[in-house]
């Protein structure tokens, strides 16, 4: 029992229980809408971890909200809601896929060039959301919003206009293969590649049926350096002291509009890179026209909050969400069942990892209810030691105790 | 002592705990009709928690309530109102831009058979209570536009609106001047003799002299019995308040004051709103004392701090520390003169609540290279110099570098506070409000480390809304007035009254 409650008060605590009650939530609409849900379950960790090439699939769907995720937890430990993220991906995925339709040198320069041509559009963009905060005020919600729909009609001029669109298609042309970042492009094509993977059957399905890239370690390191930057640099504690308090830190000499818009720089960044790495290392490497929002920003919020805003948890939890998001496709194609349930599903999660503080008030109930079982009990064991009182008594006392607990904790 | 008619509230062994913390363990209360009865303690003794549980809003885990002589059991807020209690909050309740009377009759408003808000019925009752109490309040003033004491007087009516014969005032004084004080003890006399009965919630000793006739002292949730106010003196009660001998009188030696250190020349700021609130202040302070500012809150003080302090802009003049003008830069530039300000609102200037002692006690100092080289932070580093201050300073709980600010009491955030600014070594220090909230002990250790800054060669500029303060602790003592300095003399050369008339915007200096 202690163990049970030392492990509640651990903020890890309230993700695990909120996955727990997510899956039983869907559990109780796959029955409802007469699905066997331990059959919906299996076909779901079958489609998510079935084969080594799913499993790179959910690590390739995971990369751009797990980037995404950090930036909003980055910007949310410094007080800000960076709900911008989408705009800030969509304009990072622009550059990058522009400077690499129009620029061609050697994968060494060429790779980095892209790549930091949408690390570079992001942190703009959110520069841009944090100086609107800093100098005027303007709730970074709202501009984040309305950037979200410039960056993607401005996506779909890009995609639209002479000098971008592949012809008799719906996206831009790609960009030149230097700037590819999957693992061996060519080599694995190639007889030698052929060969050399005949005898690796997994490593050949990964390769060849996957667009397996850098860009899941990239975010990886992205997400530590982002914690480390927080807890343990002069810059972090300026931007954390800003987040928890402006006036304090304002009043000892910190200068807050700064921190804002250094804040939504890195964000910002952040969620470029998730559009850069997109670009480089999946097809159709471009930019597309887009119907709507993509998601991978607003998938980066739920990520987020599922992680409870640390940077480093963003790493299980963009791939909790991942999987759910890929081995839900198999959900639908084996069972029959909508893929919805896992939106629902992850809907749950998010809804209740936004409650936090239920699993420590959990642990002090369970605490309270033992302390005083154990007063009863006592009280017991000493009545009878003196025979003042027959133990009949003791044992009556202890359970109106512990309904009386109940009731109070009620 | 026994349960009679003669008492208006009798509150016999009273226990309250909160968790693992006993708040209030067997306190006993009797007080009699028609008399002020004082509940005198430190912060956190429990008398607030006593009060609140007498008009509703806790519940006794042990103990009972006699109203009259009769016993009682109080649900609620209601219920307390039924029975005839009233109780003023230390912070207003009062909606800004609504009249006295509107005020008054919020929550229980006069209405007609349809529904319909009957304000002349109510302004009518109103008025009969204010002719009956004899208050000098206007009920179609806008609370806004009246003076604090005023609002006070509107919350008493609101009370007495509702009919109580017993009311509770919970720090009545802290936001008065010494003649609205005095109106107010005359205002409570006044309820007295027309039936009623007062108990005030207060740690201020003087205000219990001049008002109480007995007083029941709290310490730690300890009763520790009932005094006769006229049998007593202010140093006997703060003993018994304390539970040791506390020194009331300020020691100190006399300033040996050296060149100016901090100038302030024609002052001019303009607040938020446009309203210019320092008009050409003129102060200065030199190494080596004190200089104390009076006022009353919102006569410029909070504006000359932020102006000080970069918060804000100066519209003219000019502020030089050491003789380098620093006004209109920024708070770190300001800082790097060598001048710090222990802020009036900790929770909101002076600490982020949510970081560690030992990250706020760096919180203007982290950007140095004793902290850490480069861009990083040496939490090693942070967290003995922080081990250092809370030995030195006395901070609880000991060992407590790594605990969550926000899990210090008032006092020891205060503490802390004045550690790190202290641990700068500035020189020029400016204290504001220092000491609000504190409890006598606490106050004692504020005003030694003033003076010993004092007394290090700091230029201290301290600016307080408590008059007894600035007397006690100033070297010399400014008068502040719709901002500007109306008045400066030197410490023991001016009295209460003639200090208390000026804050008023009286008398020619």
């Amino acid at each position: 029992m202690k163990a049970v409650t030392s492990f509640l008060r651990k903020p890890i605590a309230s993700a695990i229980v909120a996955i727990a009650i997510g899956f039983a939530v869907a559990a109780v609409v796959l029955a409802a809408a007469g699905y066997d849900p331990a059959a919906s379950f299996a076909a779901l960790f079958s489609g998510a971890l079935g084969k080594p090439k799913y499993i790179a699939n959910v690590f390739i769907k995971a990369t751009p909200i797990l980037l995404t995720g950090v930036a909003v937890a980055f910007a949310f430990q410094t007080g800000l809601f960076n709900i911008g993220a989408e705009g800030q991906y969509i304009l990072g995925t622009i550059l990058s896929s522009i400077v690499g339709i129009m620029v061609d040198l050697p994968p060494i320069i060429e790779i980095p060039l892209v790549v930091l041509s949408g690390v570079l559009g992001g942190a703009l963009l959110g520069a841009f959301i944090g100086f609107l905060k800093a100098k005027f005020g303007i709730h970074e919600v709202i501009t984040s919003i309305m950037t979200n729909w410039i960056m993607l009609y401005l996506c779909n001029f890009v995609v639209g206009s002479n000098t971008f669109h592949k012809p008799n298609s719906t996206s831009a042309l790609p960009i030149n293969p230097s700037a590819y970042t999957m693992i061996l492009p060519n080599w694995k094509k190639s007889p030698e590649g052929m060969a050399a993977l005949d005898n690796i059957p997994w490593l050949k399905e990964v390769l060849l049926k996957t667009d397996l890239n850098m860009g899941f370690i990239v975010a990886a390191i992205v997400a530590v350096l982002a914690g480390i930057l927080l807890a343990r640099t002069k810059l972090g504690f300026k931007l954390r002291a800003v987040g928890h308090n402006k006036d304090a830190a304002h009043f000892s000499g910190i200068n807050v509009d700064r921190s804002i818009i250094t804040c939504m720089l890195i964000s910002g960044a952040i969620c470029g890179l998730a559009g850069a790495l997109n670009i480089t290392g999946i097809s159709p490497h471009t930019i597309t026209l887009l119907a709507a929002q993509e998601g991978y920003g607003f998938n980066g919020l739920s990520v987020a909050f599922i992680a409870g805003c640390s940077t480093v948890g963003c790493i299980p939890s963009s791939l909790l969400f991942a999987g759910l998001l890929y081995g839900g496709m198999t959900v639908q194609q084996v069972m029959g069942a909508p893929s919805d349930i896992i939106n629902i599903m992850i809907g749950t999660i998010v809804f209740f990892t936004a409650l936090p503080g239920i699993t420590p008030i959990l642990a002090n109930w369970i605490d309270k209810r033992r302390a005083s079982k154990a007063d009863a009990l006592l009280a017991a064991e000493a009545a009878s030691a003196t025979g003042d009182t027959p133990r009949e008594q003791a044992a009556e006392d202890l359970v109106t105790d512990a309904s009386n607990n109940v009731e109070q904790e009620a | 002592m026994d349960v009679s008619p003669e008492y208006a509230v009798q509150m016999h062994d009273i226990t309250k705990v909160f968790g693992s913390f006993t708040a209030l363990d067997a306190v006993n209360l009797d007080v009699k009709k028609q008399t002020v009865h004082a509940i005198l303690g430190e912060n956190g003794a429990g008398k607030s928690t006593l009060m609140n549980i007498l008009y509703g809003l806790y519940h006794a885990d042990e103990g009972d309530i006699y109203l009259n002589g009769e016993k009682v059991s109080i649900g609620g807020p209601n219920d307390a109102i039924s029975y005839g209690i009233g109780m003023v909050h230390q912070h207003f309740m009062l909606v800004e831009n609504f009249t006295v009377t509107e005020n008054i009759i919020l929550g229980d408003e006069v209405c007609s058979a349809a529904g319909v808000l009957d304000m002349k019925k109510a302004r009518e009752d109103v008025l009969r209570i204010v002719e009956e109490f004899g208050f000098e309040v206007d009920p179609d003033a806008k609370i806004e536009d009246i003076t604090v004491g005023m609002q006070q007087r509107v919350e008493i009516l609101k009370a007495l609106y509702r009919g109580a014969d017993i009311l509770i005032l919970d720090e009545p004084s802290a936001v008065l001047t010494p003649q609205e004080i005095e109106k107010l003890v005359e205002i409570m006399h006044d309820l007295v003799s027309k039936g009623k009965t007062i108990i005030i919630i207060t740690h201020k000793l003087k205000e219990i002299m001049s008002s109480a006739d007995e007083c029941s002292i709290i310490r730690r949730g300890q009763y520790m019995g009932t005094v006769d106010v006229s049998q007593t003196s202010e140093a006997e009660l703060a003993s018994k308040m304390v539970g040791r001998n506390v020194n009331l009188t300020v020691e100190k030696t006399r300033a040996e004051p050296e060149g100016v250190m901090l100038e302030i020349k024609d002052l001019t700021v303009t607040d938020e709103r446009g309203i210019e609130q320092v008009k050409g202040l003129n102060l200065e302070v030199r190494s080596g004392e004190i200089v104390g500012i009076a006022g009353i809150d919102g006569n410029g003080q909070k504006e000359l701090v932020d102006a000080i302090m970069s918060l804000c802009k100066a519209d003219a003049g000019t502020i030089k520390v050491g003789g380098q003008e620093i006004q209109n830069t920024s708070p770190r530039n300001v800082l790097d003169h060598s001048l710090v300000t222990i802020p009036s609102d900790r929770q909101k200037w002076g600490l982020v609540l949510p970081f560690s002692v030992a990250e706020n006690s760096v919180l203007e100092r982290h950007g140095e290279e004793l902290f850490g080289p480069g861009i990083m932070l040496d939490y090693d580093k942070i967290r003995s110099h922080t081990s250092k201050l809370i030995k030195r300073y006395d901070i609880r709980p000991s060992g407590c570098e790594d605990e969550r600010m926000s899990g210090l009491s008032g006092g020891n955030q205060q503490k802390a506070i004045i550690a790190r600014q202290v641990s700068y070594v500035p020189d020029v220090l400016i204290a504001f409000q220092p000491t609000r909230g504190l409890d006598v002990g606490a106050i004692e250790f504020v005003h030694k480390t003033l003076i010993a800054q004092r007394d290090r060669g700091a230029a201290i500029l301290l600016i307080s809304f408590e008059l007894d303060e600035v007397m006690d602790v100033s070297d010399t003592i400014a008068v502040i007035y719709h901002g500007q300095i109306v008045g400066s003399f030197e410490q023991g050369s001016v009295t209460e009254d003639e200090l208390g008339l000026l804050m008023a915007g009286g008398g020619a200096a």
